[in-house]
């Protein structure tokens, strides 16, 4: 008896080990595959950023140290593409999240057909960013958009106006189609988020008198900071890399006007024959994507509101 | 006050209008100029509503070997190409990745937490960050416009989602049920497949769609490894005729109506599921 009490530790130990075992067998091929399609080829892009790499297969790659860092940091292309990128960022990311709590807050309110708008919001979301770029171009077109065939019926323009050729208005465009497509996300977590609220919060407020207004700003949204971290990182990581749908509306245009960092990386590795240089900017989104990941959950996270 | 409240319900529903328009505007359009002939499309000002409608542009893409022009040829077989990659990817991350992520949640272990951070760390590198290695790669395996190419360089970003995803879900499930299990003498492999994966139907099902939607929408890889038809996805098809081809435009209106079917049917059914899963899809779980 004494004897069988005192192998229950070493039991459990071995079980633990069984364990052990068993959690790496089941995790082998997942981390296979993320070893295979991640992590090797993130580490050899970091190597290859400090290489003349013209792109080809054969091609006599030479070290150059931090010199494709250093020659991109004196490019005045890099630092104006990052402003643009910064702006496209930032503008959609902002109007994104303020467009998308007013929808939810509008949600929550429970109007008429409110069931039909969150129903609806589940379209845009799901149509793909290629199909909606195609879509918001052809509405852009300049001899036969739509956007031209509505201002001239309601009489606000004369003449057909070719949106897209226009430097300041062509970026803007660009984001307009964006918080088409992404919008509805913000606004279905964060109505998913209001739900969750207590309602005797909400009826405190009133009794205090606080008026509609005030039981949003102080009330609502203070509660609400988890949810808007977690938009905010999802959206911003995203937006920064932006891609497809500057690809599919201008193609950089005009005049290298809707040109993104990830579009200057593609550029440089694709067109320009530049991989050295590719790689080094791309591995600048890498560490400013996590970055900003870092700093928002710093500034916005905390801890004692989440328990 | 029943009236101030009439008032209130009134007002709250003419803001839901803006709201409704801006969705739907865009997307009757397009469905618009997808029934229109090429004809129309170019009338100014344009026929909101086609005066002859038609359902030919669809007829041709539905039905290839009929149509006129080689349009609507190559995107019948770019929609097969991404509904044939885009089952592929995620069929092998629900497989691959339950394990994981039921490792990952219920089992403790050394380098647990290193790995949960880690796979959380993978989602955020970008997807240009990768291509040059994989084109390399791809390119050295002469893998370039074959669709396992895309296959596998999705994993890169499908796998982390749905491992993270189905991690949030499994936790989810009462940790009584499996030790239940364990004193009956089931195994851990016994555990996930009897008790854990049965109550976690509705997580699978949200990771698969969610999984299925970001295959079928992924444009930088596609653009980059196919180029040929054995390949080649439809978000790579539509910006080829953006492009090159502008003579197709109705077609390629039909053809964005289809290409946006697949996803918007498959959310609209598991509408239910759709915002749980972004949230456990978003960085917390």
């Amino acid at each position: 008896m004494a004897a069988n009490s005192s192998s229950i530790p070493k039991r459990r130990a071995s079980l633990r080990r069984q364990d052990a075992r068993v959690a790496w067998l089941l995790l082998i091929p997942s981390l296979a595959v993320i070893l295979g399609v991640t992590l090797w080829p993130i580490i050899y892009t970091f190597i290859l950023s400090f290489f003349n790499a013209p792109t080809g297969i054969n091609q006599i790659r030479t070290f150059v140290g931090l010199g494709n860092y250093i020659d991109m940091l004196k490019d005045r292309t890099f630092w104006e593409t990052v402003g643009r990128t910064l702006y496209f960022t930032v503008v959609s990311v902002g109007l994104e999240l303020i467009l998308g709590l007013a929808v939810a807050q509008l949600i929550h309110s429970h109007p008429w057909g409110w069931q039909f708008l969150r129903f609806s919001l589940i379209i845009p979301w799901a149509v793909p960013t290629i199909v909606n770029g195609a879509m918001w171009r052809w509405i852009y077109s300049a001899d036969f958009g739509a956007l031209n065939g509505i201002l001239m019926q309601l009489g606000l323009i004369k003449h057909y106006v070719p949106w897209l050729t226009l430097p300041n208005t062509a970026m803007n465009l660009v984001i307009l189609a964006d918080i088409w497509h992404t919008m509805p996300f913000v606004a279905l977590i964060l109505q998913a988020a209001l739900a969750t609220l207590p309602e005797e919060l909400n009826e405190a407020a009133m009794i205090d008198r606080a008026n509609a207004w005030q039981r949003f700003w102080y009330v609502r949204l203070p509660l609400l900071r988890p949810a808007i971290l977690v938009v905010l990182i999802v959206r911003t990581v995203e937006a920064f890399r932006v891609f497809d749908i500057v690809y599919i509306i201008t193609s950089g245009g005009p005049a290298f006007k809707t040109i993104t960092i990830t579009y200057l990386t593609y550029l440089n590795t694709f067109s320009y024959g530049k991989q050295g240089t590719g790689a080094a900017l791309s591995f600048l989104i890498s560490i400013f994507t996590i970055m900003m990941a870092l700093i928002f959950i710093r500034f916005l996270y905390r801890p004692e509101e989440t328990r | 006050m029943s009236y101030r409240k009439f008032l209130r319900k009134l007002f709250l529903f003419l803001l839901t209008i803006p709201v409704l328009l801006f969705i739907f505007m865009p997307i009757l359009w397009l469905f618009s100029a997808s029934l229109s002939t090429q004809v129309e499309l170019f009338a100014i000002p344009p026929h909101w509503i086609p005066q002859h409608p038609t359902l030919q542009n669809y007829l041709d893409i539905i039905f290839p070997n009929l149509a006129a022009s080689a349009v609507p040829r190559t995107f019948s077989v770019s929609l097969l190409n991404s509904f044939k990659i885009a089952s592929s990817v995620t069929l092998i991350c629900i497989v691959i990745g339950s394990l994981a992520a039921y490792a990952l949640v219920r089992i403790p272990f050394k380098f647990n937490h290193t790995l949960q951070v880690g796979i959380l760390g993978t989602r955020m590198i970008p997807e240009v960050s990768l291509v040059i290695p994989l084109f390399i790669m791809a390119a050295g395996l002469q893998l370039i416009n074959k669709p396992i190419v895309l296959v596998i360089t999705y994993m890169s970003f499908a796998l982390p989602f749905a491992i993270w995803m189905m991690a949030a879900f499994f936790q989810t499930v009462p940790l009584e049920l499996e030790d239940a299990a364990r004193i009956d003498g089931c195994s851990r492999l016994g555990i996930l497949l009897r008790v854990v994966m049965p109550i976690s139907v509705p997580g699978l099902v949200s990771t698969a769609m969610f999984v299925f939607l970001l295959a079928w929408d992924e444009f930088f890889y596609a653009l980059i490894f196919t180029s040929t038809l054995a390949a080649k996805t439809v978000p790579v098809a539509i910006a080829e005729f953006i492009g090159r081809y502008v003579v197709n435009i109705t077609g390629m209106m039909a053809g964005g109506i289809l290409a946006a079917l697949p996803p918007v049917i498959l959310a609209l059914i598991f509408q239910r599921y759709i915002v749980s899963g972004m949230t456990a899809g978003a960085v917390k779980g």
